[in-house]
């Protein structure tokens, strides 16, 4: 009955960038489809005129004066960095050969 | 045990400011119950001795020549290491932040260093707060201090047991769904959620921007107005936090008072369901309240039925979000599978390594509560319950000054019992959630143990958004009601911790 498949639980993994090993997806296909099953019923609660609401608090656009304030040096900034060189994030190819 | 250790925050100040006793003994005291205890309770997943002991000698010699001091100098604090320090490494509880040192202090972790306040380490919490027990963090788990084989709460579960076993006086929590309230409830200390952006969240490591809260994690009420003194107030790197004053929480605790307050009893959360001891206790606390001058009022919230639904897919959708910055570019591990990889086979392999199950499984459910398809049966509908809830909330502060219920359905679990069943995990936050998403305030408070295990009890009371002061004040009065009762303090009743 739950719309949580082995396929799916892959795709989302592959959306969050998660290489899950395949008991993981085995597990979570199993856990994911007993709490969506659950939460679904959420849509019971509400109807069409309900408005939503994102955010705890009401705020407005909170500006501030357009200052230049200190901020990390290029150094502090890479600081955690696994790979950095010549003052830049060093990463893997970003494109495969194909 | 060295008598210091037990002594309440607030005693502490007035003794140093006195002259009673230094900076470096009360800390030197609160290292050396860590020393030991540490191993058995495994609150701390960092201890700072050196650079706590060099702040309290620096307090020692400002004080001596004579220098006005901030209200909590000297006293020695435990922060929670989902904030960002610089002198220390901040790893969230995940393998993937391992050794981590920030480049910035979190605006709270410097308050505590302009307030002169000696940081003993950083506690131990669930992997990026996901969690009610501390089972999930990569670290290992932190115990209870009433019972070395059941949990301490989560996801603070670090914070409640350093300060539950004397390690230190006062801690810092975050409370997204109930993380400081409920392993407060659990091991019979104070915890407080403050209303949504009255602390700077700058330098947390955001687990869901939406809900959550950083806060105070005591012994007692005062000391943590005393704390939330501290630690509030507007911060321009926070664009959420709020730009008015609450006032002053230590007035509000030095002043509790229960007469002709009215006292919303949640219909939905009165107990049913819960464990028979939590029930007792929680009968007689309102009972006390009666007694003091309160009146009951029962308040119905409908949609508190779905608050849990509603938090497990916002709560997974804007961590699925906020947890995409681990991509092992600028920070944390980074794990390279062999051949010639791309960036993208980098950051997936690295994910699997570097996070543990909870926060797997919620990146997963968020990413499927925000994907085109279910993002209005699931994540859209999710939030038009939190509008739900805050009406709810709105009707019943129309009746109530506060609102009351149980801060957990049961006491302290053992370790196991619900670490592979996520449904019968989160249950345990049904009270506490509907505060997060609502941004009011709420503080658990011990009132006793069950009959049953003998374990701690709390209260939860909640108050409107920016009346935070009411709840130090019925708490302050409740406490010192039972204090009366009891002619101890709750921790007086914890027993000896056994320690090889």
């Amino acid at each position: 009955m739950s719309e949580i498949t082995p396929d799916l639980v892959r795709h989302l993994a592959g959306l969050a960038r998660i290489d899950l090993h395949e008991d993981e997806v085995v597990r979570f296909t199993e856990q994911l489809s007993l709490i969506v099953d659950s939460v679904a019923k959420i849509s019971d609660a509400i109807d069409a005129n309900t408005p939503a609401t994102s955010h705890p608090i009401p705020l407005a656009n909170v500006f501030r004066e357009d200052v230049v304030q200190p901020s990390l040096t290029q150094e502090q900034a890479l600081s955690g960095a696994p790979d950095s060189g010549q003052g830049r994030f060093r990463v893997a190819a970003i494109l495969d050969e194909e | 045990m060295s008598e210091l250790i037990r002594k309440n925050a607030s005693e502490l100040i007035e003794m140093m400011n006195k002259g009673q006793v230094s900076s470096v003994e009360v800390t030197q005291a609160h290292l050396d119950q860590i020393a030991k205890v540490g191993d058995a309770v495994h609150s701390f997943l960092h201890i700072s001795a050196d650079s706590a002991l060099a702040t309290a000698k620096e307090v020692d010699r400002r004080r001596a020549a004579g220098e006005k001091l901030p209200t909590l100098a000297g006293l020695p604090i435990a922060v929670k290491d989902n904030l960002a320090t610089t002198d220390a490494p901040t790893t969230a509880g995940s393998k993937i932040l391992e050794g981590w040192l920030a480049p910035y202090d979190a605006t709270v972790v410097t308050k505590l260093r302009n307030e002169l306040m000696p940081i003993l380490g950083k506690t131990n919490l669930d992997e990026f707060a996901m969690g009610s027990s501390t089972e999930f963090s990569a670290y290992g788990p932190s115990k209870n201090p009433w019972d070395l084989t059941r949990i301490p709460g989560g996801s603070g579960g670090g914070s409640s047991s350093a300060v539950s076993s004397f390690q230190s006086p006062l801690a810092i929590g975050s409370d997204t769904g109930g993380s400081i309230r409920f392993p407060g409830a659990v091991t019979g200390t104070v915890g407080i959620k403050p209303t949504y952006g009255a602390v700077s969240r700058y330098g947390l490591i955001a687990l869901a921007s939406s809900l959550d809260q950083i806060g105070p994690v005591a012994r007692n009420v005062l000391d943590a107005a005393y704390l939330q003194d501290a630690i509030a107030g507007h911060d321009p790197h926070d664009s959420t936090s709020l730009t008015n004053s609450l006032g002053s929480m230590v007035e509000a605790a030095k002043h509790g008072s229960l007469k002709g307050k009215k006292v919303g009893l949640i219909k939905q959360l009165s107990g049913d369901g819960f464990q028979q001891g939590v029930r007792n206790r929680f009968a007689e606390a309102l009972k006390l309240l009666t007694d003091a001058g309160a009146e009951i009022v029962e308040v119905d919230c409908p949609s508190f039925e779905y608050a849990i639904d509603a938090y497990y897919l916002i709560l997974p959708a804007e961590a699925s979000s906020n947890l995409a910055k681990f991509d092992s570019v600028r920070f944390g591990m980074r794990v390279t599978p062999e051949g010639n990889p791309t960036i993208e086979r980098v950051m997936a392999a690295t994910r699997e390594a570097g996070f543990g199950p909870e926060v797997k499984r919620r990146i997963i459910l968020g990413t499927f509560a925000l994907s085109s398809g279910s993002f209005d049966k699931f994540y859209g509908a999710a939030l038009k319950v939190r509008t739900l809830i805050q009406r709810d909330f709105d009707s019943a502060f129309a009746k109530a000054d506060v609102l009351v219920s149980p801060t957990a359905p049961t006491t302290a679990f053992k370790f196991g019992e619900k670490v592979s069943d996520p449904l019968a995990m989160y249950l345990n936050d049904i009270a506490t959630i509907p505060a997060n998403l609502a941004g009011i305030p709420g503080i658990s408070v011990p009132i006793g143990l069950a009959d049953e295990d003998n374990l701690p009890v709390g209260i939860q009371f909640l108050a409107p958004a920016h009346k935070d002061a009411a709840l130090y004040e019925v708490g302050a009065a409740l406490e010192g009601i039972l204090e009366g009762i009891w002619g101890k303090r709750m921790m007086d009743f914890a027993p000896k911790l056994e320690v090889n």
